[in-house]
């Protein structure tokens, strides 16, 4: 509709990661339990935009999506001496925690998506207490590569180009031409290397085999989504991820890829949307972080 | 249950490429700078398809003696069929889909391949909406 408004704002929060000063870019829209989204690799926040103008879900929720470092409106910080971008583990961690730390939130849900999904794992692993719910989407502990990621960064290739093309395999067929191409857009625009950085926690900074299994979600509960077209981290990592953690809720998604809530927003909510139903629950009779 | 794949049915529709390939010029101006010899098919009966400026100026099944090609992508019979399904099965709806779960094998200078992803994607779908069409 002309001179329709969208309900989400956007705004700068300062950030110290690490002992760095980040100025983090960031998106909200809603009141309630906060709920901090986070993109896949090589993309930005916008991929939540969806979520941030979904009139039902702002009732009970407030929002949040952020762009990672070097990613989106985020600039890399003042301290960068221009080294080659790699994200870790830990300082993927880091980051997640010291901007919920920044904007005070009071024990937030997280949700996040691939690069996202995997960082939830961590974070159920080491800070569950922190979090009142935590979602992965196309996550697990381990997937098999299926590309060398030097195609990513490298002068004689188009970074935008071939980011794009890679990725856009990871797409359910079933998704809508409009939604595809702006989520493949995040990847033409991606900075150099940064793709390629942040699959450096994805591929190697981040196995988490046989370290799941000390996930509690009694502390924490944890919802495990993917898509069935999603053969980077395919359904059948994530139901071997989920096998190892006890109470660990798990979700194959019909018609949906490695990027839901961009892909199709519409099927995407059709499954994200009782997850959610469930955590506001939780919230009004609450029963976990209550061992010692 | 998956049927058994027509070998035939499979060369026949890759024989459309160059056709279908012409009655698409966005594809065309995606491969503008694409010069390339390769090989694309089957996986025992791959044709040689010479590029240039994105269209294909040759594209020959038939052996040939001491070709040079620069890379090559070929995949079962199986492969592509599903892969041409209007609504591609989970794990057959993409090129590297397929590789992963070993139905395709890419080799060679992969460069031209790397360079111009999406176009040989796109390049090798072109036999899909036939489908589709043919199944409405």
């Amino acid at each position: 509709m002309n001179g329709e408004i969208e309900p989400m704002v956007g705004r700068y929060v300062h950030v110290d990661i690490g002992g760095d000063m980040h100025r983090i870019y960031f998106e909200e829209s809603g009141a309630g339990i906060p709920l901090v989204c986070l993109h896949t690799a090589g993309a930005d926040g916008r991929q939540w935009r969806h979520l941030l103008a979904d009139g039902e879900f702002v009732k009970n929720f407030r929002i949040i999506a952020f762009d990672m470092p070097w990613h989106g409106k985020s600039n890399p910080p003042a301290s960068w001496n221009g080294d080659e971008y790699q994200l870790t583990a830990r300082r993927y961690t880091e980051t997640i925690r010291a901007f919920c730390k920044a904007l005070k939130l009071d024990k937030p849900a997280v949700m996040g998506c691939s690069i996202g999904g995997r960082i939830v794992l961590n974070l159920a692993i080491d800070h569950a207490a922190e979090f009142r719910a935590l979602i992965g989407l196309e996550a697990a502990d381990f997937q098999q590569p299926w590309y060398d990621t030097t195609w990513l960064n490298r002068p004689d290739v188009h970074g935008g180009e071939v980011c794009a093309a890679l990725v856009s395999g990871l797409i359910a067929p079933q998704s809508p031409k409009a939604t595809r191409d702006e989520t493949l857009w995040a990847y033409k625009q991606g900075g150099p290397g940064v793709f390629k950085g942040d699959l450096y926690f994805y591929r190697v900074d981040g196995d988490l085999r046989g370290k799941v299994q000390k996930i509690d979600t009694d502390i924490c509960p944890l919802y495990l989504l993917t898509g069935e077209y999603d053969f980077s981290c395919m359904p059948d990592d994530t139901k071997r991820t989920a096998a190892a953690i006890p109470g660990a809720h798990v979700t194959v998604m019909a018609e949906l890829g490695h990027f839901p809530m961009s892909e199709n927003p519409e099927q995407f909510r059709r499954y994200i949307a009782p997850v959610l139903a469930e955590i506001t629950k939780a919230k009004a009779s609450p029963k976990q972080g209550v061992r010692a | 249950m998956t049927q058994a794949p027509d070998t035939d049915a499979v060369i026949a529709a890759f024989s459309e490429i160059p056709t279908l390939l012409e009655a698409a010029p966005a594809l065309i101006t995606s491969g503008r700078f694409l010069d390339c010899d390769c090989r694309l098919g089957p996986m025992e009966q791959p044709f040689f398809v010479a590029i240039r400026a994105g269209r294909i100026i040759e594209f020959t099944a038939k052996p040939a003696m001491m070709r040079s090609w620069r890379f090559s992508y070929r995949a079962t019979a199986l492969a592509w069929s599903e892969y041409w399904q209007p609504m591609p099965k989970p794990g057959f709806h993409d090129l590297l889909a397929l590789t992963k779960r070993g139905d395709a094998i890419v080799e060679g200078e992969l460069h031209p391949f790397m360079t111009h992803l999406q176009y040989f994607k796109d390049l090798l779908a072109l036999p899909r909406p036939r489908q589709a069409k043919a199944a409405a």
